[in-house]
């Protein structure tokens, strides 16, 4: 059968239909038009001497900035600092709130327990703490690491109570039935079906986890990405502002697409990919 | 019957369940009843009459309240590899293979890593799933996961085969499909299999005698010996034997049903599952 080839409108109808998939090329060409829309904005805005550098600095600025904060060492130094608090602060919450959390999800004395404290604790913002915190031990790392611990502990364990309530009673029944104890049931169902559900909420927790970090570093600090862009804007360095917020970004970006990979990586099972 | 003949035996079972707000339910009331070794038994009854929770007492997941199953004349206490069952839900393991998922129980138990090889192969084969060994749950069809379990279920070699309306989710064509298979698989192993079901026809094809409940607090209303000849083919649905039975056990139900809807006051409330 023959056909014409469908106007641009028509080809711009078949991209918009509600939950329908796109093609590939539509798909970058839209990424591709976002980035050079706000890139051309950007250009055109400092270039054309529109905004003074001292709110937006131009994109050949900031490259500059970059490359001096590079040279001198800085930058690696603050972002060396900003990522081993957040991973130490994470990985402390993690290595506690995983267990406790599928315990919290699956024995309901457990829940009783920890439900109540948790629930309070949750609500209280961690930036709220930060004066006690810098009270208690002071505007060192270990207080950053504590910020961080404290505000994805208690937020985690909530997450992965949930999905281990989830788990379908049925598949703990199957392997009753199958002949496992009750530790071949934690050890052998309830750990493995809650993996999918984990790695997700590792990877968002990870998200808010940096931003309590540039939280606590603006606060006080002598050392990161948030006492960076601080102490940039004490000195009107707006330049130096945008390298440490694309920093950031980049570093978020890097960090949630690891997850992603190894989520399929290592769980090549999993119902999510 | 004896119960010395007997594979697995119910006596005098109560369960009453104790409702959130006070007051308690009687789901199942002085049920007694016995499946003989290689028999294939079904039960069949209105929708919460209890059968689900029947099959889970022998099963060993819920406790009775009262009274007592023996199977092979021994107390059940609790769930055990004896006794394998095929849940209506999907329930093969997702982060393991068809393979791992068949072979689950075996490891449990420590069998070699050969002869655990040889069982899966044997069981795929008889639900005609050979080769799937590699697959994830996820990339098999409804059907195809459920003769994985039933498999899976197989494999650990039971004295007995519970199945909770292991059917239930599936499409008509598939469900009849599925029956097919079990009769062809329950001609070559004449497994022992108390079945749990509400379609009458997948009864009848399948048992050799079903127990029909009464509807709530579940008793054992009537037996119907099921004396179709063995082995069957499925082209014996439509023979008049067939029919007057499908005739009768729906008749039984029936009559069940409407006690029910006679009875049903405005507040009745809870659920004990179909």
């Amino acid at each position: 059968m023959k056909r014409d080839r469908p106007g641009l409108l028509a080809r711009v109808g078949e991209i918009l239909r509600p939950h329908e998939p796109i093609s590939r090329g539509a798909y970058l060409a839209g990424v591709g038009a976002s980035a050079a829309g706000i890139f051309s904005l950007w250009a055109i805005l400092t270039y054309g001497g529109f905004v003074t550098p001292l709110f937006l600095p131009s994109p050949s600025d900031i490259v500059r900035a970059a490359a001096a904060l590079i040279a001198d060492g800085s930058l690696a130094e603050h972002t060396g600092a900003s990522v081993s608090v957040i991973v130490t602060g994470w990985v402390l919450a993690v290595l506690l709130a995983v267990p406790l959390g599928i315990l919290m999800g699956t024995l309901k004395f457990v829940e009783a327990l920890l439900e109540p404290v948790v629930n309070f604790v949750r609500y209280l913002p961690v930036s709220a703490m930060i004066p006690l915190l810098i009270l208690y031990i002071g505007i060192g790392t270990p207080q950053k690491v504590a910020v961080i611990f404290i505000g994805t502990f208690f937020q985690l364990i909530l997450l992965i109570a949930d999905v281990s309530a989830g788990v379908p009673k049925d598949l703990l029944d199957s392997a009753y039935t199958l002949g496992a104890s009750r530790a071949d049931v934690f050890g052998r169902v309830l750990l493995p079906a809650t993996l999918p559900g984990v790695m997700d909420n590792l990877r968002i927790t990870m998200g808010w986890a940096w931003t309590y970090l540039i939280v606590a570093e603006l606060v006080a600090a002598n050392r990161g990405l948030g006492y960076m862009i601080l102490d940039a804007s004490r000195g009107l360095f707006t330049d130096r502002i945008f390298v440490g917020l694309f920093t950031i970004g980049l570093l978020g970006f890097v960090f949630d697409s690891t997850f992603k990979r190894l989520h399929k990586l290592l769980l090549p099972w999993s119902p999510k990919i | 019957m004896v119960a010395e003949d007997l594979k697995l035996v119910i006596r005098g079972l109560d369960v009453v369940f104790t409702r959130r707000r006070g007051g308690t339910v009687t789901a199942v009331e002085n049920l007694n009843l016995g499946v003989r070794d290689e028999e294939f038994v079904s039960i069949v009854g209105p929708s919460g009459c209890g059968k689900s929770t029947l099959l889970r007492i022998v099963a060993g997941l819920i406790r009775p309240t009262s009274g007592e199953v023996l199977l092979d004349n021994r107390p059940v206490e609790g769930p055990g590899a004896d006794r394998g069952m095929v849940f209506q839900s999907y329930t093969l393991f997702p982060w393991l293979t068809v393979q791992g998922n068949v072979e689950f129980g075996l490891r449990l138990r420590g069998t070699p890593a050969e002869e655990r090889q040889e069982i899966v192969r044997r069981y795929l084969d008889l639900v005609g799933l050979r080769g799937t060994e590699p697959a994830y749950p996820k990339e098999l069809s409804g059907g195809m996961q459920q003769r994985v379990a039933i498999a899976r279920a197989m494999a650990n070699e039971p004295a007995i085969l519970l199945m909770d309306e292991p059917f239930g989710a599936l499409d008509a064509q598939t469900r009849s499909v599925m029956q097919e298979l079990l009769l062809r698989v329950w001609e070559q192993t004449h497994k022992t299999v108390l079945f749990v079901t509400h379609d009458i026809d997948e009864a009848i094809l399948l048992s050799d005698r079903i127990y029909v409940m009464t509807s709530r607090p579940g008793r054992i209303k009537t037996e119907v010996a099921v004396t179709l000849p063995r082995p069957r083919e499925v082209s014996v649905m439509d023979t008049p034997e067939f029919i007057a039975l499908r005739q009768r056990v729906h008749g039984l139900i029936r009559e069940e049903t409407l006690r029910v809807l006679d009875q049903e006051r405005p507040a009745v409330g809870g659920s004990a599952g179909g």
